[in-house]
This record gives C-alpha cells, sequence and structure tokens, in this order.
C-alpha cells in the first residue's frame, strides 16, 4: 500500500486547520454537497476557510475540496460547518438524500440518457 | 478569469444536485483508469477517515480514540444536466474501505464490481458487502487477458442471473461508458416500484 499523508504527520495538522475540535455537525454535509460561497475571504480568516472561499466561487463539491485542500473530507466537513454558521457559504445537497425510496424513474431517465450522450 | 482556480474546470454555476456511482475493485484492477475514460477532469484523489459516527458496532479493532482509520480513493465527474453532475468514485474493496462507506457513499444510485479474472476472490467481499448494503451493482470484466468467459466468472463468484455482468477495456472511453449505460439499465429495474408482489 502506499503510504498515505494522514497515517504519520498529519495528526498536528488537522488539529490545527480545526482548532481541535473532532466533530461539529458534519452530517449537514454529504460529500458530493455543492458548496457556494456568498462573500470574499475577510483579512484575518483562517487560511483553509480562505481556500475554501476561493474554490468555491463557483459550485464545488466537498471531495473537490478535500482534494485541493489535501485534508480528508471529514476534515473539511469541520471546516464548512464553521462557513456555514456565519453565513460565509450556501449548500446545494444532492437531492438522494431527500427520496428516502431511492431514485425517481424519471431521474434514472435523465442519468441514462446523458450518460449514453457522453 | 483570475488566478489559480480557473486552472480546474470549475463545475457550471448552476449545478445544484450531484449522483454518485461508485467503481469497486481490488488494487490494480483498472479503478483509476476507469473513472479516468469517462470523467471531464483528470481523476483527483483523496481520503477520507473514519469519525467516531462512522464507528460501526462491528469494529471490534477499534482503540477508542486511538486509532485512525485512513481510505484513499479517486473521482472524476460527468455533467450531465445544466443542474446535475455525476460523481464517479473508484475505491478499493479491501476491509477498511466499508467503514467509511456510510460516510461517503451513502445516497449512491448503484455500484460497479470491477474484477480481473486473475484475482477474481479480490471481488467477493465487496459483493457481499454491497448486497448487505443493498446497494445494487452490476459488474464488469476489466479483460487484461483472455481469461475465463463471462459465464465461467459468473459461477465462480456465484452471481445470481438478476446481477449484470459484462465485459470492457477500462482504458476505452466508449466501454467504460457501457458499463455505466448497463449499470443504469439495471438500476431503472432495480428501483422499479413493485407492481405485483408475485412478479
Ligand atoms: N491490459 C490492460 N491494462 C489495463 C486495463 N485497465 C487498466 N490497465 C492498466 O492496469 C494498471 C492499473 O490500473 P489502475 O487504473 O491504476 O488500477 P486501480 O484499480 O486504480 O489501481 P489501485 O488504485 O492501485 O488499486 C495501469 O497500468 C493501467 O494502465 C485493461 O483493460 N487492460
Ligand atoms: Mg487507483
Amino acid at each position: 500500500m502506499r503510504q498515505r499523508p494522514v497515517d504519520d504527520e498529519a495528526p498536528d495538522r488537522l488539529y490545527m486547520v480545526t482548532g481541535g475540535r473532532t466533530r461539529a455537525d458534519e452530517s449537514a454535509f454529504d460529500s458530493v454537497s455543492l458548496i457556494v460561497s456568498e462573500c470574499e475571504p475577510a483579512p484575518g480568516m483562517q487560511s483553509e476557510h480562505v481556500k475554501i472561499l476561493r474554490l468555491t466561487r463557483r459550485p464545488t463539491a466537498v471531495v473537490e475540496l478535500s482534494a485541493q485542500l489535501r485534508l480528508p473530507v471529514s476534515v473539511v466537513k469541520i471546516l464548512l460547518c464553521d462557513l456555514l454558521d456565519t453565513g460565509r457559504i450556501t449548500v446545494r445537497h444532492p437531492s438522494a438524500l431527500r427520496s428516502a425510496g431511492g431514485p425517481s424513474p424519471e431521474l434514472l431517465k435523465e442519468v441514462l440518457v446523458a450518460l449514453q450522450n457522453i | 478569469m483570475p488566478s489559480r482556480t480557473s486552472e480546474r474546470a470549475a463545475l457550471r454555476a448552476t449545478a445544484a444536485d450531484a449522483l454518485k456511482i461508485v467503481i469497486v475493485g481490488g488494487l490494480g484492477v483498472g479503478k483509476t483508469t476507469m473513472v479516468g475514460a469517462v470523467s471531464e477532469i483528470r481523476p483527483l484523489s483523496t481520503e477520507e477517515v473514519m469519525t467516531e459516527a462512522g464507528a460501526g458496532i462491528d469494529d471490534t479493532r477499534r482503540v477508542r480514540g486511538k486509532t485512525t482509520t485512513t481510505v484513499a480513493f479517486d473521482f472524476g465527474r460527468i455533467t450531465l444536466t445544466e443542474s446535475k453532475v455525476l460523481y464517479l468514485f473508484g475505491a478499493p474493496g479491501q476491509q477498511r474501505f466499508w467503514y467509511v462507506w456510510d460516510q461517503l457513499f451513502s445516497g449512491s444510485l448503484g455500484a460497479v464490481v470491477l474484477v480481473d479474472t486473475r484475482r477474481l476472490q479480490d471481488s467477493w467481499y465487496s459483493i457481499d458487502r454491497l448486497e448487505h448494503h443493498r446497494m445494487p451493482f452490476v459488474v464488469a470484466v476489466n479483460r487484461f487477458t483472455e481469461g475465463p468467459g463471462v459465464d465461467a466468472v459468473r459461477d465462480a463468484l456465484s452471481l445470481p442471473d438478476t446481477v449484470p455482468l459484462v465485459d470492457c477495456d477500462a482504458r476505452l472511453r466508449h466501454s467504460s461508458k457501457d458499463v455505466l449505460v448497463t449499470l443504469l439499465r439495471h438500476l431503472t429495474t432495480w428501483y422499479a416500484p413493485a407492481q405485483e408482489t408475485t412478479s
């Protein structure tokens, strides 16, 4: 297996970027929730928050932020909680979270047609 | 447009609903290749750590606050419509991966199990876990070599007839696309509301 950065040097960094919090209400975000910034970064903001606000000028999925910031998905979610609490971002949740009975036939058809046309 | 963010292909401003499909398979089976073959961006890689809530009751190995399960995965995406975008994840099928399944992949439409006929046993566990999570899937045989035919593979995997099994070449866009189309057709049946209890 490849050596993963989080296995060794990273715990300190994780502690730093999240201010030692272990878990905010991360359930507010899915791994593919689309994040959109609602303001420009302000002076004195934590550098990860600044990066997120810049990356999310266009809608950006949580996993893409994770890849760009080189931080685990759940750490990104904690950072996003702060920005959501202060109204600096908005979130576009996946519709799958709202449809308990699984995807609708209409949605599946839409995906199928779109895939056939790629 | 300014500086660094313009280097990556951003989603449309109208993007509002992201969907997920997961490609699981053993080491080196071609997961990243398949993601890259159909994705509109170069596959990105990242990782997830298991959080407290993700620590299942079946995880007896976990020492409180000490052991961290880390799983690397990669992903690409396909813009489907003005508002919808499909994320394709390539994820390892090994045991610890399933500890982060709910964190990352709950709400997925379905999955592709990618198999290499030289190491069929690598996919047994993934198939078992997907069934456990009631996640619909198709099996795609990535043809590195001739190997056994699809019927023999179906037997070796004890795969019911209801699960589609197809050959593919993960390096080819049209072949990987066909796998996804097969999955979507299967999902249409799988999620169809049961009309009669007998059928
Ligand atoms: N001959 C052949 N080679 C393939 C095929 N698909 C992938 N490969 C090659 O197999 C190697 C492994 O493919 P990857 O896509 O990296 O596999 P992976 O499942 O992502 O591997 P890990 O992430 O390391 O587990 C690469 O060198 C690919 O170019 C195929 O259909 N035929
Ligand atoms: Mg890979």
